[in-house]
């Protein structure tokens, strides 16, 4: 299921003109990281994606849906949203009923529901705490629980805002294994980071925003070399990118096998 | 060094209300005026409740059971009150949003809150702010309402809101975690210049490769405890740590994975980006 915008722009009530002439295509599968400075429009972007804004003018599709067309209820069949901040959508007394809550409201048979549930729970490493409330684990395993009450939806496509924000090296990991079996089962993955080197760990394709427009959208590889075009984005390439670059490296290295593999054929890796 | 101190921690064990084992277990530290210290750890590991205690929320907010000593500059938590304490100490949350008061329809009246509430006169009041927004890039904010802005600028006025009382310790738990990276440098070196005049930092952070750029100091804690501490060199790159599920920095997970291949010659892993071009040049 593609996701399509074309010319999408969109102002705030309050006249702020937050996203301006966006035109994109992102294909069925594919594993997009959207990156950034702050206000430089990416959550307005993804919320656009299911319905939670709408053009001001241009159009969004998913699928063969227009979301001006869908009712918000409706594009969540398509579009999942794990939004930054746990603690706006978690409300239930524990972690089962929490995210058995997506699929039994897309209307899902009971059982289906159980075994969407079982899943997502497993995914999430969150099978030891169905019965706990989400508001006593901590803020670490509520952002498991918002992810797995998302991925329980069985959408094709799963957005993410920011989920690696605040998380320690331990979660990081389990959200990047979560991103990589969604990829596995050919789900859509848009996620907005920060996280720059987890971004090149994890994603083939890379859009860069600034000031409502796209900077820059290609390979990973192709984003995350152009130094001084995302620093006007405020971004950093990642951190082994920068090393490679300040060591002569040919290729543009976006993780740690990469580096080695670079490092080891130059003339200093021989020696 | 202790008499030194301006933040003096003794013996402090700390337990939250309703659970059975303390957030906070034997914690001795000592902070000198001027020192930029930073405290890492995996979540759970009692960041939070450390600075919270520094700033006298605990246990004058969060009540529960402490025993040892708290002070700064001198006074003792336990025998002051918490709006005597938030004149010298000062704490930046996680999470804007438990910050920004609520009360006021834009930035720069946001910002002036809290000094309205120490009796700050008016004309004064003006030039800290705008001093203070023009330190960390806001000054183009002011009109807007704290409400309308993105995580990562609301984070820029919940710490603009601290600077601006002037505190002799800033404490402040991942001020940065929801910035963009240049923006997350530019905070840095701001909170290294307070330091630089003399303000005293404590910073809760996962970001290591620019703790190791900033610090003067790491505390490195695990269920409630300080593990390691010392310069950020030597405690970043620490096997210890790794091995408790500790952040590193790429610069160091690579150069320790190189080594093992023998592509690493150096004794000292790298934290930083210069030490890891320096190690792989040769």
């Amino acid at each position: 299921m593609n996701i399509e915008t074309s010319n999408l722009q969109f102002s705030y009530p309050t006249g702020v003109q937050a996203l301006r002439r966006i035109s994109l295509i992102i294909e069925s599968g594919e594993q997009v990281a959207i990156v950034g400075q702050n206000g430089a429009g990416k959550t307005t972007l993804v919320k656009h994606l299911n319905g939670l804004l709408q053009p001001t003018s241009g159009y969004v599709r998913i699928g063969d849906w227009d979301t001006k067309e869908q009712s918000v209820a409706k594009l969540a069949r398509r579009v999942g949203y794990v939004f930054q901040n746990p603690d706006e959508q978690l409300f239930s007394k524990n972690v089962g009923t929490e995210v058995a809550f997506g699929p039994r409201n897309l209307g899902y048979a009971g059982k289906q529901v159980q075994s969407l549930v079982y899943d997502a729970l497993a995914m999430t490493e969150l099978s030891d705490k169905t019965e706990t409330n989400p508001y006593d684990l901590s803020a670490t395993w509520r952002k498991m629980v918002a992810l797995a009450s998302v991925i329980a939806m069985d959408t094709d496509i799963v957005i993410f805002d920011e989920p690696t924000t605040g998380q320690d090296a331990a979660n990081v990991t389990r959200i990047a294994n979560v991103i990589k079996v969604l990829r596995e089962r050919g789900k859509t993955v848009i996620t907005i980071t920060h996280d720059i080197d987890f971004c090149a760990e994890n994603f083939e394709r890379v859009i860069a925003m600034t000031q409502g427009k796209i900077l820059l959208d290609g390979k990973a590889n192709e984003v995350l070399g152009q130094e001084e075009v995302l620093a006007t984005t405020y971004v950093d390439p990642p951190q082994l990118t920068r090393l490679g670059k300040r060591l002569g490296l040919p290729a543009t290295i976006k993780n740690q096998d990469e580096f080695l593999r670079a490092y080891a054929s130059t003339n200093r890796g021989k020696n | 060094m202790e008499d030194m101190a301006i933040v003096n921690l003794k013996n402090v064990t700390y337990r939250y209300p309703l659970t059975d084992s303390p957030a906070l277990q034997n914690i001795n530290l000592q902070v000198i005026e001027g020192e930029f210290v930073s405290v890492v750890g995996p979540n759970g590991a009692g960041k939070s409740t450390l600075c919270y205690t520094i700033a006298g929320f605990v246990p004058h907010f969060f009540k529960g059971e402490i025993s040892g000593t708290v002070e700064v500059a001198g006074v003792e938590s336990s025998k002051s009150s918490l709006h005597e304490w938030v004149l010298n100490v000062g704490l930046a949350f996680q999470n804007p949003f438990n910050q920004i008061s609520g009360a006021k329809y834009t930035v720069f009246e946001e910002l002036a809150f809290g000094l309205e509430n120490i009796g700050v006169p008016r004309e004064e009041m003006k030039i800290r702010v705008e001093e203070a927004m023009k330190l960390t890039g806001i000054s183009d904010l002011a009109d807007r309402s704290p409400y309308s802005l993105s995580g990562g600028q609301q984070q820029r006025v919940a710490l603009t809101s601290i600077l601006v009382m002037q505190p002799k310790v800033l404490v402040l738990d991942e001020p940065t975690s929801q910035m963009d990276p240049i923006g997350t440098r530019e905070i840095f070196g701001v909170i290294r210049t307070m330091a630089e005049k003399g303000m005293t930092v404590i910073l809760a952070e996962h970001k290591v490769e620019w703790i190791a750029e900033f610090a003067d100091r790491v505390i490195a804690l695990h269920d409630g405890k300080i593990l390691l501490e010392g310069i950020p060199q030597e405690v970043l790159t620490s096997d210890f740590l790794l091995d408790k599920g500790f952040g590193i920095s790429r610069y160091t997970s690579t150069a320790r994975e190189a080594k093992k291949q023998g592509l690493w010659k150096k004794d000292k892993l790298p934290v930083t980006l210069d030490e890891a071009v320096e190690g792989f040049a040769k």
